[in-house]
């Protein structure tokens, strides 16, 4: 023990490591603006596009039209068929990934330095000019329907689905940005247009590069790939108001084990109190094995595989959540356990201990993010959707390490919520109904 | 590039017990217990990962304990001579790092990434864990309970996981790759101390595992450390061969449907006996790889343009093939009809379209382009060298040598149109084949 503990104080002396990245600003002749990193060891690129809006610029009634549309991208562009766009690809050995989330529309490039031309052009048509023919429409749109009818034997997914909608009311977060069967089967080719010019304009654009690339030939990059870009798109949606209120949905589901997923308000990326509470929910749920959560239900109890916690931040809501799946008949202790460190932790707040761990965790663990050109790309872009400045790379461990006690004391107490916790529980719970917490 | 290019090159006149191939950042070497050592050069982030391999999965457990050498990886982060229960983790985590550990088939392997310059505390630990762990009764209770639930988790709640565990298991007759990793629900309730241990007491050794480091290292810091932490630790000399039940010929078609009421989606999935890639001879399993990739890839493939455009009969196809095993592996399909097609025209399509296949023959383009892809894998590989270690690791611990993975990438683009075609006929025989039906499970009406 105590060779560790010496080597352990030696060591915590020297942290934590810098994640060394240079970030430039390019901006286009055109006028678009990015975030590069030129990392010209190894020839090839990383390029990240994000859309602000997302799943949730669907339009009243076309819930899932977004979605269909991200997917029929790379199924035919220009002159190409669905398949003649596969070939293409695979000719260039590029990758594009086209990926939907609430708030934004992803797209995750990689190509070759040897082919970087004909790679912007084939990318550049799947944005401009996607073809969304009828066959290819009808083919994803069967892939899309079958996606649906698993998510509704998949527990997770039922409890998701039961808990936006209780904490969303009207807001397009209350409901699955995949749509349901019935809005998908009615969704219409002018509906995918609709969707298209909804989100694909300069006014909700993020950019970030990473590798073998100039800053001047990323301008010319640019303006090739997305000049043609209208300037605006459809209205992004107003914020929502969280409305979930303390208690327990059991939703019955045929199953060994219930699966329970947990939360209430939480806490924007723009409160000044988030780096407290990004602390304090390392401690509480989000650390991996020392977390008290999984301490608790897992290394004492044995009651879970996993149980976390997590805040989510999204662009128009902020809620605290967390996961937990047990046996049937071991649920109920497990939400009774989760419930107790909640009210534990809002009322104390962490240990010295705790904090000094969590803040060398989280400062720590964040130079191991930036591990390839694709993650900072990634990095880049969601620094820039969130306002970040250039710089904040070298700074933000600084603020983490400025969070006192007091702070996370203060936070605990305003964030947690032991009675305004809700847990969905999908399975055959024993000892658990719907209902309001139990005493 | 360059730069470390430089860096092997001065260091394989220093010490001749390096190898590094030309194209990798990868340097090897072996210390005098017999523990083998892979380093995978990138200095681009201040980063390490550091994994330590066993050859030793769930296909070595003796009879009757299926699990234990899952069981076994997460009692790893119990208490050792010097370490109590979790502290392992935690101060992985107390250093900003992270760590975790998987088991297999055909390995168990445990990892953590942290910042370059805790290396040598990562080594400390997990050395320390080779030989001195301490278990408790109240720790294996407690565990088992954890090992239970994850099962509960991944393979309970899912009835296709249950369904692939029910093909796997008509698959092998003989061999213990038809026994889930995680293990039977009935024998891992009955796991105990001794299993573990004898488990540990067996495979635990030096001379039985691969050290794999990735990232801001150099080979020879990663030596001193490693003969100072895992040099020290003596072989076991009693490490057995891993020579495991074989499978007899396999002579009958097998069919299983698997019911269940949670089965939203219904598909037919079909397996074959396939050969693995075997150390000197992996020609057979690179025209696999390549078959897979043809039949059932993606987009262009050939399964996808008969059953996806040219009719509509599924909605999703796809065709796999991993050939990294210590022993014969599976060739997959799987079908998923479209609504209104059911599970025997869906079937019906995917066996008409393999045997068109095989009349059609290689299409030259989607070969070359194939083979353009995979050498553009190898430029994008050297952006994530965490990967280039998982590959390394893998292959080690399933009786591949560091020849091997570096001759891969060469064999892979030796592959003829011709091989790709012997390799079909080869695999694709209903006597060593398992058919499997995904059905839901009509509820009864009262």
């Amino acid at each position: 023990m105590r060779f560790f503990t010496v080597l352990f104080a030696a060591l915590i002396a020297a942290l934590p490591a810098q994640a060394e990245v240079k970030i430039q600003e390019v901006v286009s002749p055109g006028g678009i603006t990015a975030w590069l990193v030129e990392e010209p060891s190894i020839p090839f690129m990383a390029l990240e596009l994000r859309f602000r809006g997302g799943g949730s610029l669907d339009r009243t009634g076309k819930r899932g039209a977004l979605n269909l549309m991200t997917g029929l991208l790379e199924e035919g562009a220009g002159e190409l068929d669905s398949r003649g766009f596969a070939r293409a690809l695979e000719d260039l050995a590029a990758s594009f990934g086209y990926d939907l989330g609430d708030d934004a529309l992803s797209i995750s490039a990689k190509f070759l330095t040897e082919n970087r031309d004909e790679a912007v052009a084939l990318l550049r048509s799947s944005i401009i000019d996607p073809s969304f023919s009828a066959s290819d429409i009808e083919r994803v749109r069967g892939q899309v329907m079958t996606g649906l009818r698993s998510d509704t034997t998949d527990p997770d997914d039922i409890a998701g689905k039961a808990f936006n909608a209780m904490a969303f009311g009207g807001h397009p977060y209350a409901t699955s940005l995949s749509g349901t069967m019935d809005s998908v089967a009615a969704l219409t080719r002018a509906d995918l247009v609709v969707a298209h010019g909804d989100i694909f304009a300069k006014d909700r654009l993020y950019v970030g590069a990473v590798g073998d690339i100039t800053p001047t030939e990323l301008g010319v990059l640019l303006d090739q790939l997305l000049g043609e870009l209208p300037e605006t798109g459809g209205p992004q949606p107003k914020d929502a108001e969280v409305m979930i209120e303390g208690g327990v949905t059991v939703i019955e589901f045929e199953t060994p084990q219930s699966v329970a997923l947990f939360g209430h308000k939480g806490i924007g990326l723009d409160d000044p109190d988030y780096f407290p509470a990004n602390v304090l929910n390392q401690v509480l749920g989000g650390g991996s094995f020392e977390s008290r959560l999984m301490n608790e239900v897992r290394e004492k109890r044995g009651l879970t595989y996993g149980v976390s916690s997590f805040l989510l931040p999204r662009d128009h809501a902020a809620t605290y959540q967390g996961h937990v799946a047990s046996a049937n008949d071991r649920i109920g202790e497990a939400i009774a356990v989760i419930r107790d460190e909640w009210e534990k932790a809002s009322d104390q707040g962490v240990t010295p201990d705790e904090l000094r761990d969590a803040k060398t965790y989280i400062t720590g663990a964040y130079p191991l993010r930036f591990d390839g050109n694709g993650p900072i790309a990634r990095i880049m872009v969601g620094m820039q959707m969130i306002g970040l400045p250039i710089d904040y790379i070298a700074t933000r461990n600084d603020k983490v390490d400025a969070v006192t006690l007091d702070d996370v004391k203060r936070v605990a107490g305003e964030l947690l919520d032991a009675d305004g916790l809700h847990f969905v529980v999908v399975g055959k719970p024993e000892g658990l109904t719907t209902g309001p917490l139990p005493e | 590039m360059t730069r470390m290019r430089a860096v092997l090159a001065s260091l394989m006149l220093l010490s001749p017990v390096f190898a590094a191939a030309a194209d990798d950042p990868v340097t090897t070497f072996v210390l005098d217990n017999g523990m083998q050592v892979v380093v995978v050069e990138d200095h681009r982030a201040p980063v390490v990962q550091h994994m330590l391999w066993y050859r030793a999965g769930s296909a070595d457990e003796p009879k009757g304990a299926s699990g234990v050498a899952h069981f076994l990886e997460h009692l790893l982060f119990k208490a050792t001579d010097t370490l109590e229960a979790g502290e392992f983790s935690a101060v992985v985590a107390a250093n900003g790092g992270n760590d975790n550990a998987f088991t297999s088939y055909d390995y168990t392997a445990y990892y953590q990434r942290i910042a370059a310059e805790r290396l040598e505390l990562m080594m400390g630990m997990e050395s320390d864990r080779m030989r001195n762990i301490r278990l408790t009764l109240a720790n294996i209770g407690t565990e088992r309970d954890v090992i239970i639930e994850e099962r509960n988790q991944r393979t309970e709640n899912s009835a296709s996981a249950l369904f692939s565990e029910q093909m796997r298991a008509v698959q092998y007759h003989n061999h213990r790759y038809g026994v889930p990793v995680i293990g039977w629900m009935h024998e891992m309730e009955t796991l105990d101390i001794e299993d573990a241990l004898s488990f540990y007491e067996i495979y635990y050794s030096p001379n039985n595992a691969i050290l794999v480091v990735s990232g801001d290292v150099t080979p020879e810091g990663v030596k001193e450390l490693a003969e100072k932490y895992y040099g020290v630790i003596p072989a076991n000399p009693n490490l057995p061969e891993r020579l495991r039940t074989e499978e007899p010929p396999q002579t009958a078609e097998r069919r299983v449907i698997f019911r269940d009421a949670r089965v939203a989606q219904p598909y037919v999935s079909r397996s074959y006996l396939a050969q693995e890639r075997d150390s000197g001879s992996q020609e057979d399993a690179a025209a696999l790889t390549l078959l897979a990739e043809i039949l059932g890839g993606g987009t262009t493939s050939y399964l996808t343009e008969k059953l996806q455009f040219d009719t509509q009969v599924a909605v999703y196809s796809s065709v796999y093939y991993r050939g990294t095993s210590l022993d014969d592996t599976t060739f997959n399909m799987i079908v998923v009809p479209a609504p209104g097609v059911t599970l025997q025209d869906a079937e019906d399509a995917m066996d008409a379209a393999v045997a068109s296949f095989m009349t059609d023959g290689v299409d030259a383009d989607q070969l070359a382009r194939l083979k353009k892809q995979l050498r553009a894998q190898q430029i994008y590989a050297r952006d994530n060298v965490d990967g280039i270690a998982q590959r390394y690791g893998s292959a080690l611990t399933t009786g591949l040598t560091v020849a091997d993975v570096q001759a891969w990438p060469d064999i892979l683009q030796a592959v003829t149109a011709e091989d790709i075609l012997a390799a079909a006929k080869n695999v694709i025989t209903p006597e060593t084949s398992v058919t499997g039906w995904l059905v839901k499970e009509e509820e009864q009406t009262q």
